[in-house]
């Protein structure tokens, strides 16, 4: 049955339905009404599990990184400067290959302060060794949430859901919740089998010499490549259970002998979809990363094969850089059979309403060569008249 | 229930308002009415600086098929205006259909600002009806109960559904005596053209 809530609250719910045993996290806006709903879920006696409230995003992860060594199944959520103090205690969990879920109410970055939705938070993380999914909508956020628990399980990694700040989470539609049978059925309780015991005593997390460092790091690296049919298993089991299909790794959409794509991550991709509707011209191909950690080259290649030019549309920027996706996904296409010409742009950064008219700008910018990275919803007028960045960028 | 122009019509509402006076909350029961009716719907907030008084916007779509844009609403069909002073800021009207219409919490003659706006327009005193009914000024839930009279977008049963999904008690209550009273004092279904010609 369909019902009318907003994205947190449905999160929160399904986070409750995957009854983990252990919740710890700190409020940060856009992720606050997450913890929230979850907090009322509990106080309510509707859900059971210890809520820990902590003093910081620090020490957040760090609970639930202890909860989940003691065998708990364990949740946390975060946002922008969240996940940045957690960075630390991130790269231990998935280090120490240690399986739970966190859900990433995608904000910018400070400086300059923005509360608002884009994706550099979770791409500064995204060579911490967590598997990363991103969200198209919040029915993707449900179920993407319930099968993230038995990823991480199965391959005793961490996973990060990732989830448009505002623009999904304080987004009200309606959405389908599964029942708790269903859900129960699809994630048995957890058993970890390293789970610390007072009776087998072990040391985790020790130092560990150069004789050993490249092969526990190799061993993880590897982990995180053969995660990627664990993806496509959860998305698979997951659709025979309840019915909803979806694309475990990209989501193409558009006729297959297109010459244009455009490849984006999160919740651009439905005004994409509209705008293709909207602005008819050329075929062309619209396509969501889904899966971002592990980087499905194979399925990427798959999708831009036949394409002459690929748009790849960022929430996030590398300064001095290019874009994120789009420097890897130059690496993924270089050696492929007549790669396509690769146009790289960011935008909605820091809560930029990214409108339906993105959509022809975005074809009308490739027209003309864009060696490097650029907003393509910089408003030139904006800059100092002086600065030359803004001579460069008058149309 | 009317049928929303041509097959996948969709309508588009901007709510304005100030921080505190429930923007956000007018949003979510506009769209839950409507989607307890069947329909699909969307409804988000434009957040400034989240402080009380500060202009702030909302949306809603609602459309008989799934709604996957994600964009601001930039051309409404309808907007609802909380609290008058907002409407001499160039934001508020922006992007308003020229069939659109306006509805806004205001003592004054809905002709002579209809005029002013260049729009078909609706003014109720929702301040005052809420502070009568409610003790407190929030002027959502009678312009919610004006505008879907007006319109017959959605059943006013369907408002007092969505309400009582969020609300309690004497809070409750007394919301859903304000909605049949501004119910029942306004005329029926005389935008509903505005609906058919914004959504087609």
């Amino acid at each position: 049955m369909r019902q009318a809530l907003e994205g947190s609250q449905a999160i929160a719910r399904a986070v409750a339905l995957c009854r983990p045993q252990v919740v710890a996290a700190y409020p940060i806006t856009p992720q606050t009404h997450i913890v929230e709903h979850i907090a009322k879920l509990v106080a309510d006696d509707k859900f059971h599990c210890e809520l820990v409230s902590v003093e910081s995003e620090f020490s957040a992860a760090s609970v639930v990184l202890g909860a989940a060594c003691a065998g708990s199944r364990a949740y946390t959520a975060s946002a922008s400067q969240g996940i940045l103090l957690m960075s630390e205690v991130l790269f231990n969990i998935s280090g120490l290959r240690v399986p739970l879920v966190l859900t990433c109410a995608n904000r910018a970055v400070s400086a300059p302060l923005s509360i608002w939705n884009d994706q550099q938070d979770s791409m500064a993380v995204r060579d911490a060794g967590w598997i990363q999914i991103y969200c198209a909508d919040n029915q993707e956020a449900v179920d993407a949430t319930i099968q993230a628990f038995r990823i991480a399980e199965r391959c005793e990694l961490p996973v990060m859901v990732c989830v448009d700040g505002f623009t999904l989470t304080h987004t009200l539609e309606p959405l389908e919740l599964p029942d708790q049978e269903l859900v129960d059925g699809f994630l048995p309780p957890y058993h970890f089998s390293r789970a610390l015991d007072p009776l087998a005593p072990l040391s985790i997390g020790t130092l560990v010499a150069p004789e050993y460092f490249t092969e526990a790091r190799h061993l993880h690296h590897a982990a995180l490549l053969a995660a990627e049919k664990e993806i496509v298993a959860a998305a698979r089991d997951w659709a025979a259970a309840c019915g909803r299909e979806q694309a475990p790794l990209v989501r193409v959409d558009g006729p297959a002998d297109a010459k244009i794509g455009i490849l984006t991550l999160g919740s651009v991709f439905g005004t994409l979809l509209d705008a293709r509707d909207q602005f008819p011209g050329l075929p062309v191909k619209l396509m969501h990363l889904r899966c971002f950690r592990p980087f499905p080259v194979e399925a990427l290649r798959a999708a831009c094969a036949g394409l002459h030019d690929l748009i790849v549309l960022e929430r996030a920027i590398a300064p001095g850089a290019d874009g994120i996706v789009g420097a890897e996904m130059r690496s993924a296409l270089a050696d492929t059979d007549s790669p396509p010409r690769i146009h790289n742009f960011a935008a909605g950064l820091g809560g930029r309403d990214v409108p339906l008219a993105i959509y022809p700008r975005l074809l009308e910018a490739i027209k003309k060569p864009h060696p490097r990275m650029s907003a393509i919803d910089l408003r030139p007028e904006l800059l100092p008249a002086d600065s030359p960045v803004r001579q460069e960028a008058a149309p | 229930m009317i049928r929303l122009g041509k097959e996948g019509g969709m309508i588009e509402i901007r709510i304005h308002g100030r921080g505190g006076q429930g923007n956000v909350v007018a949003a979510y029961v506009l769209a839950t009415a409507a989607i307890g009716q069947g329909l699909f719907a969307q409804a988000f907030p434009a957040f400034g600086a989240e402080r009380r008084g500060a202009p702030v916007a909302a949306f809603v779509r609602i459309a008989e098929t799934p709604i996957r844009r994600r964009c601001q609403v930039a051309q409404p069909a309808f907007v609802i205006i909380q609290d008058e002073t907002l409407a001499a800021l160039p934001d508020t009207l922006a992007g308003l259909e020229s069939e659109g219409g306006v509805m806004i919490n205001s003592q004054r003659d809905s002709r002579a600002l209809s005029d002013t706006f260049g729009r078909a327009t609706y003014t109720l005193p929702a301040t005052r009806l809420s502070l009568e009914a409610l003790g407190r000024p929030m002027p959502n839930t009678a312009l919610l109960a004006a505008f879907l009279t007006l319109t017959e977008l959605l059943p006013v049963a369907g408002l007092k559904d969505a309400l009582a999904q969020r609300f309690r008690g004497e809070v409750l209550a007394h919301n859903l005596a304000l909605v049949c009273q501004v119910a029942d004092a306004t005329p029926r279904g005389i935008w509903k053209e505005l609906v058919h010609a914004a959504s087609a």
